[in-house]
């Protein structure tokens, strides 16, 4: 046994129908450290995940846990032996109290002293800073919220290997800052994390070591100070990487007619969700974008766009026509197409097979009495899933059983399979790989260079300004300015979404 | 392992995952105990009727003869299933309805009216009686689509009050009716040696095949059962197909009453498709759907339907009073459903990934 080692795994295999995935894995994690877990969507970060924590049995290799070897065949067991998991997708029940969340399954005997159990509930909370309190129900709160509470649950559980799967993907700043501080008190405590993520960034401002993975095999286990970000990626890709600098390169050739009849033109845009009245407008060929926290209303705007939400007030004009725009299926036949933030929610349809997945919003479009072909729709979904290089075991495959990469480029097949003139992408790199995000960011550029106008929002500053030529920014649900050429870089923006001036943020 | 060992392994795995696999099971397995126990049971003879109409008469008919009411239901049933995520108990009470509106007007005819009267008549009495078992229908769908009711609990109270209003419509009076020909619809048409309940079963199960196949009812019901907010997002509109499969089941239940109260030109308000709501929900969990709505399988449905008609005639056979047959009835059930449960069906799509990957680990060890 390596010194120190709380967690060791030796050639862990595991095989699903067809898919080899994962091949003689080996994965260590020791006491007190942050161990940052890489890879590409389907590199194997999950399977292991699951395999360690019981949710998929083995089908090869040894795990010990602080020396000893150990069987781990369900959840239960792995909570037992000091295993705690927070997922990305909140496991908890939204309609029990915080502290019922974190106490669940855990009280001896018929009695519960609930009193008891919301004061300490109440103390843990403070003590790690979580703005919730313990009789609020989980539901109500914000889901930054609500995975902190997830980890709560799994720190009070005395864990002694905590594993964090994308919990920040869908946190804001201050809050990611709120968590990695949890992260390090954990640490100092012996704890191990491992941590999943797709965000370099927090890798290396909080791991200390990473394990790569890459088609369910083992790449290599690195101590953070030796490798680089360049070559993480291209480990992580398997090639070499230089694809970020030939998009800036390709943003350069706009060539948008700003005095031209806009394709998408609103005025006084009022919705019902919280927003005020807005103005906006996007050109032929124009990337643009919405910018803000976290419920500043970007998603709201976009959504009052897409009818998505009920909108009250304001006039549309598509290409200087005057429009009425009441639910998405007239914007889809206005030309808008909207791809969603929430995408297990609002985009996938989840036990539906890839191909129908695929084929839905055109489909709608076409009528409810004009049902493809079988043929077409194979042929469609053929196309869209070679061209988007979607890894799927067939069309047939439902969406759900695809990792979240893939499932967010079928649904973004079906939004270009509905060919519309305007594109409204709300968040599509959240929780994917890098490889991922970069081909999604290349296809927008690229979507613009035919003639499309794409609205583009997403959480990561400089995925922004490598893309979009222009820039709404949101606070509070008001649209607080508007930032273009010179002003789009990270402190302007900064400033401008934080309201205050700029020096504090240099 | 030689290669034809393994394809005949994958075969196999196909045919238990095909959806059609367990209640064709079911199915086989209540022949084969009938064959068994008495293989005259599927005998099949031409025989003179009381009417001296010659027709065919043996158990096989009788089960697709008095299936036919649940395999018409079982088609709307699986669609509301899908859409809605939950299932309508108040049938058996809008079938009663459907009845009572058909012999409303049928019963004013005199005895010996002429054919087309008679036909035009009929005719009329069974459009008003699609649109009332429709509008009954769309009544529960707007409970549970506007409303956001549960569908049990939103059709609670046509189950609760269906019978009543049944009765209330002929003034709880009890009709017969004599015209011979009222009866040709649940029973045989001279000269036809099939029961005509077949032939209307046959009907519907085209009609909505072509429905299936020309419109995209499928994956319009489907894709709301899985994720309305998805497909609202998508164009579609949620509330408005949760509405049409309801209003799709009242059709069902129009044609199921007509056959009902065609079956004895009579109808007694209380006991007319008693509990048949039950059988027809049972008859889409046989054919493995998913009662919490979403994808679905018609056929399955269908071939459940048959096998519920199917043991309640073997049990029968058996001289199960009727009293008693609910109880053996229900233990049939539960092994059945058993059988064709998610649980059950996991393992033994665990079992087959256990043979794959060891293939696979073999295969492996082969190239190393």
């Amino acid at each position: 046994m390596e010194a120190g080692a709380i967690l060791e795994m030796r050639g862990i295999c595991k095989y699903f129908p067809g898919v080899r995935a994962l091949e003689k894995v080996d994965f260590t994690l020791r006491e007190g450290e942050i161990h940052a877990l890489m890879g590409e969507n389907g590199a194997g970060k999950s399977t292991l995940i699951k395999v360690l924590t019981g949710v998929y049995p083995k089908d090869g290799g040894d795990v010990k846990l602080l020396g000893t070897p150990v069987h781990i065949k369900s959840p239960q067991d792995a909570q037992n032996a000091g295993i705690a998991t927070v997922y990305q997708e909140i496991t908890l029940c939204p309609n029990l109290t915080v502290a019922e969340n974190m106490y669940i399954g855990r009280t001896k005997g018929p009695l519960t002293n609930w009193r008891k159990i919301n004061a300490d509930a109440d103390h843990l909370l403070d003590e790690l800073g979580i703005p919730a309190s313990a009789k609020d129900q989980l539901g109500n709160c914000s889901i930054a919220v609500q995975q902190m509470v997830a980890i709560a649950r799994a720190v009070d559980m005395d864990c002694k290997v905590l594993i964090l799967d994308e919990p920040t993907s869908s946190l804001d700043e201050q809050e990611v800052q709120k968590l990695f501080k949890l992260m390090r008190d954990l640490k100092s405590k012996g704890v191990g994390i491992i941590f999943v993520t797709h965000f370099l960034e927090q890798v290396y401002e909080v791991c200390d070591r990473i394990t790569v993975l890459r088609d369910g095999m083992l790449v290599g286990e690195y101590i953070i100070e030796d490798l680089p970000r360049v070559q993480l990626v291209s480990k992580m890709l398997g090639k070499d990487f230089d694809d970020m600098a030939e998009i800036k390169s390709d943003s350069d050739a706009e060539k948008v007619d700003y005095n031209g009849t806009p394709v998408y033109q609103a005025i006084n845009l009022t919705g019902t969700t919280g927003i005020k009245p807005f103005n906006f407008e996007i050109h032929k060929g124009e990337v643009n974008g919405f910018t803000g926290l976290l419920g500043s209303g970007r998603s709201e705007s976009v959504r009052a766009i897409f009818g998505a939400d009920r909108v009250i007030a304001g006039d549309v004009k598509i290409n200087g026509k005057a429009v009425k725009i009441r639910k998405p299926l007239d914007a889809m036949k206005c030309g808008i197409s909207y791809l969603p933030e929430d995408r297990k929610n609002d985009g996938i349809v989840g036990d539906l097979s890839v191909r129908d997945n695929i084929i839905l919003a055109l489909q709608v479009m076409k009528g409810f009495f004009k049902p493809f072909s079988r043929a077409q729709a194979e042929k469609f979904a053929d196309k869209y899933i070679k061209l988007l290089n979607i890894k799927t075991a067939s069309q047939d495959t439902p969406i759900k059983s695809l990792s979240g990469g893939n499932q967010q480029k079928v649904i973004l097949a079906r939004w270009l399979l509905a060919n519309p003139q305007y594109l409204i992408l709300d968040e599509p790199t959240r929780g994917i790989d890098v490889g991922t995000k970069v081909e999604i960011q290349k296809l927008v550029l690229k979507l613009a260079a035919e003639g499309k106008s794409v609205t583009f929002i997403s959480s990561e500053i400089d995925e922004m300004i490598r893309t979009c030529s222009r820039l709404v920014v949101m606070r509070d649900g008001k649209v607080v300015g508007e930032l273009k050429d010179d002003d789009l870089n990270q402190n302007k923006i900064m400033a401008t979404i934080a309201g205050g001036e700029s020096n504090d943020i240099q | 392992m030689t290669s034809s060992k393994t394809s005949a392994k994958g075969f196999l795995l196909k045919v238990v995952r095909n959806p059609l696999f367990f209640p064709l099971m079911a199915l086989l397995l209540l022949v084969a105990v009938n064959f068994f126990a008495d293989p005259t049971f599927f005998k099949i003879s031409l025989e003179p009727s009381s009417t001296g109409n010659l027709i065919l008469s043996g158990n096989l008919i009788s089960i697709i003869d008095n299936a036919s009411e649940l395999v018409i239901l079982a088609i709307g049933m699986t669609l509301v299933t899908s859409a809605s995520g939950g299932q309508d108990i108040s049938v058996g009470a809008t079938i009663a309805i459907a009845g009572s509106v058909i012999l409303r007007f049928v019963k004013v005819l005199p005895d010996n009216v002429s054919g087309g009267r008679f036909t035009f008549v009929l005719i009329m009495s069974f459009l008003v009686c699609v649109v009332a078992s429709a509008l009954c229908g769309a009544f529960n769908g707007a409970l549970v689509a506007f409303f956001k009711i549960q569908p049990m609990v939103a059709t609670l109270i046509l189950f609760t009050a269906g019978r009543s209003i049944a009765a209330w419509i002929n003034n709880n009076d009890n009709i017969s009716i004599n015209d011979a020909r009222f009866g040709f619809f649940g029973n045989f048409i001279p000269g036809i040696p099939v029961p005509t309940p077949v032939f209307i079963t046959a009907i519907c199960l085209i009609v909505i095949a072509l429905v299936l196949k020309f419109t995209n009812l499928r994956l319009y019901a489907q894709s709301v059962g899985i994720n309305a907010s998805s497909s609202r997002l998508n164009g579609i509109n949620p509330k408005f197909i949760k509405l049409l499969s309801f209003i799709i089941l009242g059709v069902c239940v129009a044609v199921c009453g007509f056959i009902k109260v065609s079956r004895t030109s009579s109808i007694t308000y209380s006991v007319i498709a008693n509990n048949i709501e039950m059988d027809a929900i049972l008859a889409v969990a046989l054919g493995g759907n998913n009662l919490g709505g979403g994808k679905f399988n018609l056929t399955a449905s269908v071939i459940g339907a048959y096998v519920i008609q199917f043991l309640t005639t073997t049990l029968f056979k058996f001289k199960v009073s009727s009293s008693e047959i609910s109880a053996y009835k229900a233990v049939v059930v539960i092994l059945l459903i058993i059988i064709s449960s998610p649980f059950v069906r996991k393992w033994f799509a665990d079992m087959g990934n256990k043979i794959r990957a060891k293939k696979q680990a073999n295969v492996g060890k082969e190239v190393n």
